[in-house]
């Protein structure tokens, strides 16, 4: 670099360095890169240098002009950052006042999501069956998500539920977004002796995303593990908890022979509906709603519970699904799009939580 | 799974209706997914007779006819069709009928003064086709009167079923007849082909090189067969299922496929290189074209079929182009293998070919059924292609399936509810092709069809690892001892009908049920329920968002990042529900919803652990306060969000007097506008204070944003004690209020808990109800005044006694906090 550019770089750096707020920094660059500056004055002298400097002397100046380019913007960022700390400093207020004693609106203007809702009526329900609330995480391991549950790597169910894998961590095995609810069964078992009666509702996770399905969606599991427990008790608490739940009490419930690895005899359960107009509880149609089953021997054993000695039944129903259902909602989707619209429309107040005895 | 219902009842005898036989499919566990019946349809319309077609009197292009439906009734129909005419047949719709393929109803009509008494009508208008050049045009011995869908063999109703995981033996049109036969409606037909006797030495030989993945194979070649279109009967077999007819051969193999649930595949025994095919791995850097067109790079975990020179097919799950029949084969070589179903579905799997063969073999196919498939097989190939049978070749031998299963019948009622006697069960059992090998009156020991793989099948436990070995191996035991006896409960449920079975309702263990929520629950629950209150929307939002704008949130580990995201924005686990809250107002906001108040209680993801998924309450307030003419509308500020947070841990019984305040909230909350409640110097309970006004910009929020998190996981467990005596002093309270001039830096905090403190058995509550900082203070000073209530308890205070807490106030006041009284 010739010693005219070299000093034009080091005038201009060292002005750059200079210049403390954006006013002075517009100098500089007006200076430099303006009409009539330093840089530009180059530029325009080109013409008058000897044709065979002209092609190397040119790219200097070329790159000087980049590099300056570069410095003046890098200081502008630097002064931007600056001037906003300093507002924000001055906008400092002291957080430890008190806040107002009122909020700046009423319960009137709030609402429950309808899952909520729905979690809570289902808990209402299933307490007063004496069950309890049971949770566990979102991103599991594959154990309790698949291995436990009599779910075999090799097994074609897995291919059925789309899961969302993270990477493996030590042990080598890719944890999972729970595909359903049931990993709690598994982690209710080894962490409590029966009689056990759990129900779980909570996020669940398939790769799947359209009209119909959600890529987080929610799930309630129910568990019961007691010694003398029968399918007829399986049916007798889903058709108790279904008829309280739509408030139908003679809504009809249709059981049928299914099959999922976690339970042996395995049963789809329908309920009565009219698949024309939506009305549940006549209509002669029938409408599959969950599914549930006698806890398989294999699950029992690998929680370490002897099937010889303690039997039960599990089930899993769709949140969604069955809100959609009693609401009569038309859409999936919106249940995550947070539109205040919508939110408004179908939450319910945080004034009448759902208790047995104000009615769910 | 498809299946006509004509082709059912070529294994099933039965006089069930369609309507019996669906019904009980749904009952048995073949849940039925959809029937299509064309015939239905199409029933009202019958083959007639034209007698007569004359040129309509009013109208060039009608035509006037005569028409004969076999009732005796000579009808009047008109006719627009060009190829109407004198002597032929056509089908006929008389009126009421429904005309599926325009939707009209017919009904009598007059034509341009003519009579016309019905509908002759072309492919299109039967909805059969797109043919509407003319009307239909029948061979001249077409039977007038028959409905024509009976005539054109259209009335097969199909049905279409979905087959769980654990019935590979449904997977067959026999296995269904089996299973309905069962279930009592009809009887299985009896399926023994004739040996086909070998007349020449088999052209190929099978080499097994991993008899794991392959414990038997057959095959044998037919020579001299001619391969063209299959007859019309097969034909029409595969396309009510919705199988395309290929060459006589290959609808052959699938015809098999569906019927007996028995995979096989043919090689042209002249494109096969050596007299061998190898039954090995695949090597490394090996494809061959698969019959979907796409070259498949096959690996050593793969079982291949090869010849002497290169792949042929991937065993059990696709063949290959290369040996495939075509016009041109005239000796073909049938396999029939059985394949490890692991092997299979890993092998499918890893190169996500589906196929009908790999649907079968996954699940597992009848391991005794091979010889006697083979046999129909190579006769329905002399049939249809002609020519003669080789012997037959084999290697490996049928593997050991024959296995034993009890069922004690007390526990029909014990684990199923069930009220059927044991004679019943047992007869159901056999006709689900179980063997009766001993019974008392207590229960019965059976075997197991060797198509029933899913009955006492082998299978191992991964039982919790850190199971005490005695518990888990008394769990195992009872595991192998109770799961084959419930593999038969289920086949005699299921049969006899689950929804049969009485309904009882849980025995309680008490009449008053305790509470379902643990105290740690119901807390999430009222935190929802106190944000709600306070006027904000509860909303639900994914758990994964952007991993760019998570990033803007905190923490984003490749250890939270998904490795098959649904979409690209949808990639990371959430630092905070605050991020997808920002979101969520962003897009009202577009909506024209600028000001909102939105909470969620959802998770926060710090790692995988259970632990690291933290239960957070959050909120986001974005806006201005509703306009009011009696309090006018402001912007939401810091105030509002920690009054939210606030208000929580209020709800929750957090004792509040004990918090402090810092001011080290995380980078997306503004730094001077921001706080971190604590509970003593290490337990954060809640963060609140204004978004960073650079998150906001970039994020594209227009308004001011507040938001706050609380972290319930964090709370101490509420002690369940009773509480202390109310404190109800019978003197009056009197307040007095005191103005101190600080330092602005000086948070007021300190203040407050200076006076508190000042004199505690007098002082019951301080309250800061001014602030003011303006012109007529020194620079850098602010004015705070507290309200300070004091409790007499003994007596009523003296002036002097008052003015000496007066004084102690101040000074603890000064001590803390340099401020001075404003005078």
């Amino acid at each position: 670099m010739t010693d005219d550019l070299a000093t034009l770089q080091a005038e201009t750096e060292a002005a750059l360095a200079a210049a403390a707020d954006l006013r002075a920094l517009d100098a500089v660059r007006v200076g430099t890169l303006g009409k009539s500056g330093a840089l530009t004055a180059l530029l325009k002298g080109l013409g008058a240098v000897p044709a065979e400097q002209r092609k190397e002397r040119g790219a200097a100046v070329n790159r000087l002009k980049a590099t300056l380019e570069a410095a003046i913007e890098a200081r502008r960022v630097a002064l931007d950052a600056a001037a906003l700390e300093a507002r924000l400093a001055a906008e400092r207020l002291d957080v430890t006042l008190p806040p107002r004693p009122f909020p700046p609106a009423g319960a009137e203007q709030g609402a429950i999501h309808p899952i909520a809702r729905t979690i809570e009526e289902i808990v209402a329900i299933f307490g007063a069956m004496g069950f309890a609330l049971a949770e566990g995480p979102d991103i599991e391991g594959d154990w309790y998500n698949f291995g436990a549950l009599n779910i075999p790597d090799h097994h074609p169910a897995r291919q059925d539920h789309d899961t969302f894998y993270v990477p493996a961590g030590p042990d080598g095995r890719r944890p999972v977004l729970r595909t359903h609810t049931s990993p709690v069964q598994i982690r209710t078992m080894l962490g409590q002796e029966p009689p056990i009666r759990v129900i779980v509702p909570g996020r669940t996770w398939r790769a799947d995303h359209d009209a119909t399905h959600s890529p987080m969606f929610h799930q309630v599991e129910g568990l019961v593990i007691d010694r003398g427990i029968s399918l007829g008790h399986l049916k007798g608490c889903l058709v108790d908890f279904l008829r309280a739940f739509f408030g139908i009490s003679d809504l009809p419930v249709r059981f049928r022979a299914s099959y999922f690895p976690f339970t042996e005899p395995s049963m789809e359960v329908d309920i009565g509906w009219n698949r024309k107009t939506g009305e549940l509880g006549k209509g002669g149609d029938w409408l599959e709603i969950l599914g549930s089953g006698m806890v398989h021997p294999r699950v029992l054993a690998n929680c370490g519970i002897d099937p010889r000695e303690f039997q039960g039944f599990a089930f899993g129903m769709g949140i969604e699904r069955i809100t959609m259902l009693k609401h009569g909602i038309p859409d999936l989707r919106p249940f995550y799009e947070s539109d205040v619209r919508w939110l408004r429309h179908y939450g319910t107040s945080p004034l009448s939580p759902a208790t047995l005895a104000e009615g769910v | 799974m498809k299946f006509s219902l004509s082709w059912l009842k070529q294994h099933l005898e039965t006089e069930a209706t369609l309507d019996q036989i669906t019904a009980a499919l749904n009952t048995i566990g073949l849940e039925v997914e959809g029937v299509e019946d064309r015939g239905a349809a199409l029933a009202p319309f019958r083959i007639a007779h034209v007698v007569e077609a004359v040129q309509h009197p009013n109208a060039d292009r009608l035509r006037a006819c005569t028409v004969d439906v076999g009732d005796g009734v000579l009808r009047s129909v008109v006719c627009g069709a060009p190829n109407a005419r004198t002597g032929m047949k056509a089908v006929l719709g008389l009126p009421g009928a429904y005309v599926p393929g325009t939707g009209i109803m017919l009904k009598v009509g007059e034509i341009r003064g003519v009579k016309s008494e019905g509908m002759m009508c072309s492919s299109r208008e039967l909805g059969l086709g797109d043919d509407h050049e003319g009307i239909i045009d029948l061979p001249a011995d077409a039977p007038v009167g028959v409905p024509y869908a009976t005539w054109a063999g259209l009335d097969d109703p199909v049905v279409e079923i979905s087959i769980t995981p654990n019935r590979g033996d449904a997977l067959s049109i026999r296995g269904i007849a089996r299973d309905l036969a069962a279930a009592g409606l009809g009887t299985l037909k009896p399926f023994a082909p004739e040996p086909v006797p070998g007349v020449y030495p088999s052209p190929l030989r099978w080499v097994v090189e991993d008899t794991v993945a392959c414990p038997w194979v057959l095959g044998r070649a037919v020579r001299g067969v001619k391969n063209g279109p299959s007859p019309k009967w097969l034909q029409d077999r595969l396309v009510s299922i919705g199988l395309r007819p290929i060459n006589a051969l290959v609808d052959i193999t699938n015809f098999f496929t569906f019927d007996l649930g028995r995979p096989l595949h043919v090689f042209d025994v002249a494109k096969v290189k050596g007299d061998a095919l190898f039954l090995r791995p695949g090597h490394a850097g090996e494809t061959f074209l698969a019959l979907n067109g796409k070259e498949v790079a096959v690996t050593p975990e793969d079982l291949v079929i090869a010849d002497a020179e290169a792949v042929e097919s991937l065993a059990g799950i696709m063949g290959g182009e290369h040996s495939g029949s075509d016009e041109g084969t005239t000796e073909v070589f049938i396999e029939c293998a059985l394949f490890d179903p692991v092997r299979i579905a890993l092998s499918g799997r890893r190169h996500e070919l589906r196929s009908d063969a790999r649907q079968r073999f996954e699940r597992g196919i009848d391991p005794a059924l091979l010889p006697d498939a083979l046999e129909a097989a190579t006769a329905m190939v002399i049939a249809l292609c002609g020519g003669e049978a080789s012997e037959v070749t084999q290697a490996g031998a049928e593997p050991m399936w024959r296995r034993q299963a009890s069922l004690r019948f007390e526990r029909i009622a014990g684990l199923g509810g069930a009220d059927i006697d044991a004679d019943t069960a047992v007869a159901t059992l056999e006709r689900l092709g179980f063997g009766v090998v001993a019974r008392d009156a207590a229960r019965v020991t059976v075997s197991v069809p060797s198509w029933r793989n899913d009955v006492a099948a082998q299978g191992s436990l991964t039982q919790a690892p850190g199971l005490p070995a005695e518990r888990a191996q008394a769990a195992a035991e009872g595991c192998a001892a109770i799961e084959p006896e419930c593999d038969l409960l289920e086949e005699v449920l299921r049969i006899h009908g689950l929804d049969r079975i009485p309904a009882v309702s849980l025995p309680v263990a008490s009449p008053v049920p305790r509470p379902a929520l643990t105290p740690r629950q119901a807390r999430a629950v009222l935190a929802r329920r106190t944000l709600a209150a306070r006027g904000m929307l509860d909303c639900v939002s994914f758990g994964f968002l952007d991993s760019r704008v998570a990033a803007r949130f905190g923490d984003t580990p490749a250890a939270l990042r998904l490795e098959n995201p649904i979409a690209a924005d949808l990639d990371q686990m959430r630092p905070t529900p605050v991020a997808s809250l920002t979101l969520a107002a962003a897009r009202n906001a577009a909506r024209g919803y600028p000001d909102v108040a939105l909470c969620e209680l959802g998770a926060a993801y710090r790692d995988i652990t259970p632990e690291g998924q933290l239960t957070v309450a959050a909120g986001l307030r974005l806006g201005e306060t509703p306009r009011h003419w009696a309090s006018p509308a402001r912007a939401v500020d810091a105030m509002d969000a920690k009054g939210d947070a606030l208000a929580v841990l209020a709800a929750l019984g957090v004792p509040m007097a004990a918090l402090s305040v810092t001011t080290d909230a995380p980078g997306y909350y503004h730094p001077g506008r921001s706080g971190v409640v604590r509970q003593g110097p290490k337990v954060v309970l809640a963060q609140f204070g204004e978004l960073h006004p650079k998150l906001r910009e970039e994020l594209g929020l227009a308004g001011p944003a507040v938001a706050f998190e609380v972290f319930l996981d964090a709370i101490p467990e509420p002690k369940r004690k009773k509480k202390a005596a109310p404190d109800l002093p019978a003197f009056q309270p009197l307040k007095r209020d005191f103005a101190f001039l600080v330092d602005t830096g000086v948070p007021a905090e300190n203040l407050l808990r200076a006076a508190r403190g000042a004199e505690r058995t007098l002082i019951t509550d301080v309250a800061l109800f001014d602030r003011y900082a303006g012109e007529k203070l020194p620079e850098g000073k602010v004015s705070l005044a507290l309200e300070v209530t004091l409790q007499p308890r003994e007596a009523s205070l003296t002036d002097a006694e008052i003015e000496a807490v007066g004084a102690k106030i101040v000074a603890a006041v000064a001590k803390a906090t340099g401020a001075t009284l404003r005078g």
